[in-house]
């Protein structure tokens, strides 16, 4: 061996320098990696493993004695089949539109009037964006307290506002407003989060885009729909992207403003899979539930990316 | 006089800019704020209607935050020797006695041990796959990083109950290693996405420099790239320890004594008669404080840490 840099190596009085040094970079890069990606399989990928052959069984966690029978896709078939969850599933899909309606409008027009550079839209954007980086668990059961029926603080300034008595309506009671009251908290806490990505994308457009299409006499209205729409549409998008797959996990915010109820009202499925895991304790079944979610929201979500390029691309 | 500028937006429309977005700022804020003074209420100030803006202030929230109290029979009462504290005269007041400590201070401290552990172990990890993706050849490389990506969008629920199993059989339910363990395999898919980026805008040249100069790619690592990467180290660490402060649908299930974080703990707060608000209040207070302060020192990081370095402003 005549390789200059093993031979300094051998010179290297450190014992523990030399081992390495003689490791190549392939097999760093394999160290480096290893823990991770071991970590993610013990813990992410063969308990997800395991949930696929639960869900071919009827365990019950709760009776680990028992024997276990394969039960094929029964459970597969039980669940699609289930009106119940069906509506789970609208309940869900109401959920998850609205809270993307209301955050991508509000997001994108607060984004739009903060990029106007006013005095201290800094210090502004970062009070707005607080309600996001909390916990959702503590934030959701404080609001219960905001939504007491008769003299919660929304009553209140609802009556204040509109002149409807506070005593009238419940926000989180029977009457059909809890799957409204669920949406306005997901909202408060969630807009901030489209806003930011917005401005990143209204900070990206050039100045010289705009000047150009000023010197061809395109009006501010035209040069809104033309320029900041396409050009802001990707990072748009990203956020529905992620918005869109938290919520549809959703579970700790309104699992403590409602949980679940009143009735089923605000049941959503991730919600609804908790009961039967931990509390029905039908543990095969609510596998097959889980996998009907992941792989529900991993199709849609891939579905989604592959028109996230498209945009991206023109 | 400045030059006239197409792209810069007039006085008016500055002005009305300002005023629509501190309108939005105050109404977002407003429930941030009753949290904050709930906590300082008494207990029936909290419940008065119409809501109290101007109230007397009292500690009592607090005090029963972090005490159990008993009521005692009237005479015995009487006989009582005064208050020695603060706290307990406050507690005298409505007719109790303080009987003891309640669980929030050791659920606080699992928070910060479970949070600080996790942490420290998706930064540690973290750090050397992300300098290995950033630096060397991996084979799969795209895939790897989407398979760390993709374990992000199972339901936690859908992952509870196998885990749940799984701790059963090792004994790891209820434990801090067994939350650390978890919350780093959550929070690591983001820690090696975020710190990916960082490393990538760590200019390679430096390290050659090193190599050349007979550093090997251990110290060059130690003593080149990681000080380069303070910032985004510490503020891919700060996002970790908020996921794991936050989170509740594990520590709900997978946690029910020892182990139990705040966030299943602070809804559990009762009084007479429901939840005791003015203590939910001040456990909520102390416990999202540190998140709002960490919030505002993060703030030009903020946009990556929550997109995955997908945008970086």
């Amino acid at each position: 061996m005549t390789d200059p840099i093993a031979a300094a190596a051998r010179a290297t009085p450190d014992p523990l320098a030399r081992r390495i040094r003689g490791l190549s970079d392939r097999a760093i890069a394999w160290l480096f990696v290893a823990p991770t990606i071991f970590l993610l399989l013990a813990i992410n990928i063969f308990p997800l493993i395991w949930t696929v052959r639960l869900s071919f069984t009827n365990y019950r966690a709760n009776r680990p004695n028992e024997e276990v029978e394969w039960v094929g896709l029964r459970n597969y078939i039980r669940i699609l089949t289930d009106d119940g969850i069906w509506a789970n599933m609208q309940t869900t899909a109401h959920f998850l539109f609205w809270t993307l309606f209301f955050q991508v409008l509000i997001g994108f027009t607060l984004a739009w009037l903060i990029n106007r550079k006013f005095k201290g839209n800094d210090l502004l954007t970062t009070l707005i964006v607080l309600p996001m980086m909390l916990s959702p668990a503590v934030v959701g059961n404080f609001w219960t307290f905001l939504y007491q029926p008769q003299i919660g603080l929304v009553n209140y300034v609802v009556e204040l506002v509109t002149g409807t008595p506070a005593s009238s309506f419940s926000m989180l009671g029977p009457g059909g407003l809890a799957k409204w009251s669920i949406i306005l908290v997901d909202t408060w806490m969630w807009t901030p989060f489209v806003m930011l990505i917005c401005l990143a994308g209204l900070r990206s457009i050039p100045d010289y885009i705009y000047e150009a299409a000023e010197i061809d006499r395109a009006s501010k209205w035209r040069q809104f729909w033309t320029i900041t729409i396409p050009m802001v549409l990707p990072f748009l998008m990203l956020a529905v992207l992620f918005r869109g797959i938290e919520n549809f996990k959703m579970f700790d915010m309104v699992v403590l403003l409602t949980g679940g109820g009143p009735g089923n009202e605000t049941l959503l499925a991730s919600i609804d899979l908790k009961r039967e895991a931990f509390e029905k304790w039908r543990t095969g079944y609510s596998s097959a539930y889980a996998i009907i979610l992941f792989v529900t929201v991993f199709g849609l979500a891939s579905i989604y990316v592959k028109a996230l390029n498209k945009v991206k691309e023109r | 006089m400045t030059a006239y500028s197409v792209t810069e937006p007039t006085g008016r429309s500055k002005l009305v800019a300002g005023l629509l977005v501190t309108l939005y700022a105050v109404i977002t804020l407003l429930p941030l704020l009753w949290i904050i003074s709930t906590g300082f209420k008494s207990g029936p100030d909290s419940i008065s209607y119409p809501p109290k803006v101007v109230f007397e202030p009292s500690l009592e929230g607090y005090v029963n935050l972090f005490t159990t109290r008993t009521r005692v029979a009237a005479e015995e009462f009487q006989n009582l020797p005064p208050p020695e504290t603060w706290y307990d005269a406050i507690v005298r007041e409505s007719g109790m006695v303080i009987a003891g400590p309640s669980r929030f201070g050791e659920r606080f401290l699992n928070s910060v041990i479970i949070g600080f552990g996790s942490t420290f172990l998706s930064i540690f990890l973290g750090t050397l796959a992300a300098y290995a993706f950033s630096r060397f050849k991996v084979p799969l490389k795209d895939d790897l990083l989407f398979f760390i990506l993709s374990t992000r969008m199972m339901p936690p629920i859908a992952v509870a109950i196998p885990i749940y199993l799984m701790y059963r059989e090792l004994g790891l339910s209820d434990t801090h290693l067994g939350m650390i363990l978890l919350y780093t395999a959550v929070n690591i898919s983001l820690a090696v996405w975020l710190l990916k980026g960082f490393i990538d805008e760590i200019p390679r040249e430096y390290e050659e420099a090193a190599l050349i100069d007979g550093y090997t790619r251990f110290q060059a690592f130690r003593k080149v790239v990681l000080p380069q990467a303070a910032t985004g180290i510490a503020s891919t660490a700060i996002f970790c320890l908020i996921f794991a402060w936050n989170e509740y649908a594990f520590a709900v299930l997978l946690t029910s004594g020892t182990a139990q974080t705040a966030p299943p703990f602070i809804p559990t707060i009762i009084g007479v008669g429901g939840q005791d608000w003015p203590a939910v209040a001040a456990g909520a207070t102390i416990f999202l404080l540190p998140v709002m302060i960490f919030t505002i020192l993060l703030r030009k990081h903020l946009l990556r840490g929550i997109t995955f370095g997908a945008v970086r402003k």
